[in-house]
Order: C-alpha cells, then structure tokens, then sequence
C-alpha cells in the first residue's frame, strides 16, 4: 500500500491516513496491515483521518465502515476524524450516516477521548 | 440524448481504478474554475465519483467528459460504458440493490446529489448517464 494509506503510531494509538486515490486493492492490504498491527502492537485505540478527502462516496463510505467494524471486534475503540463539513452533509443524502462509527472532530479530540478511557 | 454544442472542457477514460480519482478531479478542476461553492462541489463530485465506479465495475470502463455550460451557469458530465447494460434502471437506482460489492447506494444517491440526472441504458449495447448542477 504505498501511497494510498499509511499507519503510524501515535502514542499508543494507530492512526491511519487514508489519501484520496484509495483502491480495492489498496484496502485490502490495509485491513490486513491494520488488524496486524493492532494486535502485535496491542493497540487499544485506532483513529481513521480523512481529512485529505476532499468527497467520501459510498465506496469509501463502505471502507470507513469496516475499518471501524474490524478494528472493534479486535477491541480497540476507533475514531474517525477530520471529516469536511460537505462531506458530512453528503454522506447523509448518500444515506450513509455511519451508524457503526465513532467520529471525533480532530485527532486530538480523538486521542483526548481516548486517554479519558486509559486507552491511549 | 442531445448533446451540448462545445467541445468538452474535460475528458477522461475510464480504464482502472486509478481512473475514478482522476474523473474526480477533473470535475473539481472545472468546478473550482467556475467558482463553485464548496458544498456544491462536494455534492457534484461525489456523484461523479458513482457514476464513473459503475461504469468501470459494471460497465468494464468507459469515458467521462465533462462541459461548462453558460446561461444559467452550470457544470455537466457524460459518462459513457458500452458494457451490459442495465436490464431493470428503476430497480437499479433503488438503494439497497447491488449486482456488486458496493451497498447499492450509488446510483440512487449520485441522482438525489444532483439537479438534472439522466440515464439511457440498453442491454448488450451499455449505458450513459448525463448529469447537470449549479456550481
């Protein structure tokens, strides 16, 4: 995945960067880089930035939604963060609202909601 | 459907998945020329961005061309596949039908994104949707 994603630690948090060019491909090697790493790293907060998104359609819609629902079921609470205000406008009319998904303003609202938890 | 008189302002094949994101900004290069407002631009783009996806996922690519059209001031795209076709269009733009991986959300939602939206599709011949907003 080299240009599409990139995961960093953060504190003792994974934030990944997802970019705008993203491809099925591309998610694909990133569900599994992500899940790897929340379990090696022991990671108990994921936060997902898409503020270099300029529109989030239904098929990133989708990534967002399994991203947030893999890094869930491997128990570590997971912020979406940097979302445009249009785009949030839009995902609604879209009919896509997210509904498994955590959202924060920004990471470090994300990671201060996190550390209140102990999680970061 | 008629065509507009000029030659396109844009034009981009549709070949791999690559080429979805360069639609997108094709269509964003345009809009911000015309001075769009973000939330108009958003809107547009987005629904550019499910209508090129189809016709590379469904319709096996395509071409994108995209025009400035003045009197009232507004944007337009056409994207054209000669894929399958789609044998039932009403069923089609209603959310929650998926012949794919997507969540049947987006041609439904590429038309409510919109202020003109039309398709014209023909099995075995493939299909071309036009669409049309204020910047």
């Amino acid at each position: 995945m080299p240009e599409a994603a990139s995961i960093y630690k953060v504190d003792k948090v994974l934030l990944v960067a997802i970019r705008d060019n993203i491809t099925d491909t591309d998610i694909i090697n990133l569900q599994e880089d992500l899940s790897e790493r929340i379990v090696s790293e022991k990671a108990r907060g994921v936060v997902i930035d898409i503020a270099a998104l300029e529109i989030v359609d239904t098929f990133v819609g989708r990534i967002l939604a399994q991203l947030s629902a893999i890094s869930r079921l491997l128990a570590a609470e997971t912020y979406i963060v940097g979302m445009r205000p249009a785009v949030a406008m839009t995902l609604v009319e879209l009919g896509m609202d997210l509904p498994g998904s955590k959202t924060a303003l920004s990471l470090s609202h994300a990671l201060r909601a996190l550390k209140a938890k102990g999680l970061a | 459907m008629s065509g507009p008189p000029a030659e396109p302002a844009a034009r981009v094949e549709l070949r791999q998945e690559r080429d979805v994101a360069a639609a997108r900004l094709a269509v964003s290069r345009v809009m911000d020329a015309m001075g769009a407002r973000a939330l108009r631009k958003t809107r547009f783009v987005t629904a550019v961005s499910e209508i090129a996806r189809n016709a590379l996922d469904h319709g096996g690519g395509g071409v994108i061309e995209v025009w400035r059209l003045d009197r009232p001031a507004r944007i337009m795209i056409r994207c054209r596949d000669e894929g399958p076709g789609i044998a039932d269009i009403d069923q089609a733009m209603t959310d929650g039908f998926s012949t794919a991986r997507s969540m049947g959300k987006g041609l439904g939602g590429a038309r409510r994104l919109v202020e003109a939206f039309r398709i014209d599709s023909r099995p075995g011949v493939g299909t071309t949707v036009e669409m049309e907003a204020r910047p």
